[in-house]
């Protein structure tokens, strides 16, 4: 199997678990108030899940410049680790512009599947690996707000939570396992708890209160829980 | 959403993404190996996640009983580790089976 193949193949499996996250999606964002094609453009050029509807939320309650930016910083800071573990799993035909290229479509499960290969990876694979996540991402969006649009508003709400069933599904397997991951979780939605009802914090917006929950508890968490290498995800 | 304004955050959005990415692919040249900056990095998924979604799911349906059959659905498919679609599923048909319930039961 050619380079290209391999790839397409190793992407399949992730362009179809993206369909089904980003229809839901497409159902919040026009339900904040974005049009079919403001939902899409954003999942055609972002490629994040937690990221994108961050920022989502900021926009819609019409949050500042500074409150987009630092969001997005800290939640997409990950990829800058993946980044560079994938600048040694490279070979020759990435050059500048193919980095420059391809460096946009590292997700967590590209980034996954592509350092679960043993060799050297080229320009064909990366290629051939990000065709079916971003037309699954960018697909399910568009039709997750096409639907949000036309569908009755009792189903609309039902699928609404469709993405924070998505993100509980992420985060209750590894705090079943780990007893350290249940307290820095539960720190962060404790302290969650706080800002969306004691009054005072309550003012903070919504895009700074999850930062400043997440990092508080990250920080926590590397500080009492640091841990050990591992390799792969 | 006005086209202008959607365009400054989408921007900022997808520009600041888009940098986090690629300048350390294109300028890093060695692996981090601080475990402290690592293990903060392992930990903000989760803690992000999970500060997104709680208490805001209580507000994301109809109404706060519907919310909280999705949340503890969500909960316990999520603990036997069922994957992505299904929990997100269960969540969806609870919502749905409570406002159901509520519109013509009682």
């Amino acid at each position: 199997m050619n380079s290209f193949k391999k790839g397409f193949t190793d992407g399949l499996p992730i362009g179809l678990g993206y369909l089904a996250v980003s229809f839901s999606f497409g159902i919040l964002a026009v339900a904040g108030g974005l049009n079919v094609w403001q939902a899409t453009l954003i999942s055609m050029t972002n490629l994040t899940s937690a990221g994108q509807f961050a920022g989502l939320t900021i926009m819609v309650s019409g949050g500042s410049i500074v409150e987009m930016i630092i969001s997005q910083f800290i939640i997409n800071l990950r990829y800058s680790l993946m980044s560079i573990s994938l600048s040694q799993h490279i070979d020759k035909s990435m050059k500048l512009p193919q980095k420059l290229f391809f460096g946009e479509f590292h997700t967590d499960e590209i980034f996954a599947v592509s350092m679960g290969r043993p060799e050297k990876l080229g320009r064909k694979y990366f290629l051939g690996v990000i065709i079916a996540p971003y037309i699954g991402w960018s697909l399910g969006t568009f039709l997750g707000a096409v639907c949000g649009e036309i569908l009755p508003a009792m189903i609309v709400n039902a699928l609404g939570v469709a993405l924070y069933g998505m993100f509980i599904a992420i985060v209750v397997p590894p705090m079943k396992h780990s007893w350290k991951m249940s307290i820095v979780v539960g720190i962060a939605v404790l302290m969650s708890v706080c800002f969306a009802y004691v009054p005072g914090l309550k003012n903070i917006s919504s895009g700074f209160s999850v930062i400043i929950c997440a990092v508080t508890a990250s920080l926590f968490g590397a500080l009492v829980f640091p841990v050990k290498e591992e390799k792969k995800e | 959403m006005n086209w202008i304004v959607f365009f400054k955050y989408l921007l900022l959005m997808a520009g600041v993404t888009y940098l986090i990415r690629v300048m350390p692919y294109v300028f890093m040249r060695k692996e981090v190996n601080n475990v402290f900056f690592k293990s903060f990095l392992s930990y903000v998924p989760y803690t992000v996640l999970a500060a997104m979604t709680f208490p805001a799911i209580l507000s994301a349906t109809g109404n706060i009983y519907s919310a909280l059959a999705g949340l503890l659905v969500g909960i316990v498919v999520a603990f036997f580790e069922k994957g992505l679609l299904v929990v997100a599923l269960s969540s969806c048909v609870a919502v749905l089976f409570i406002e159901i319930l509520q519109r013509f039961v009682f």
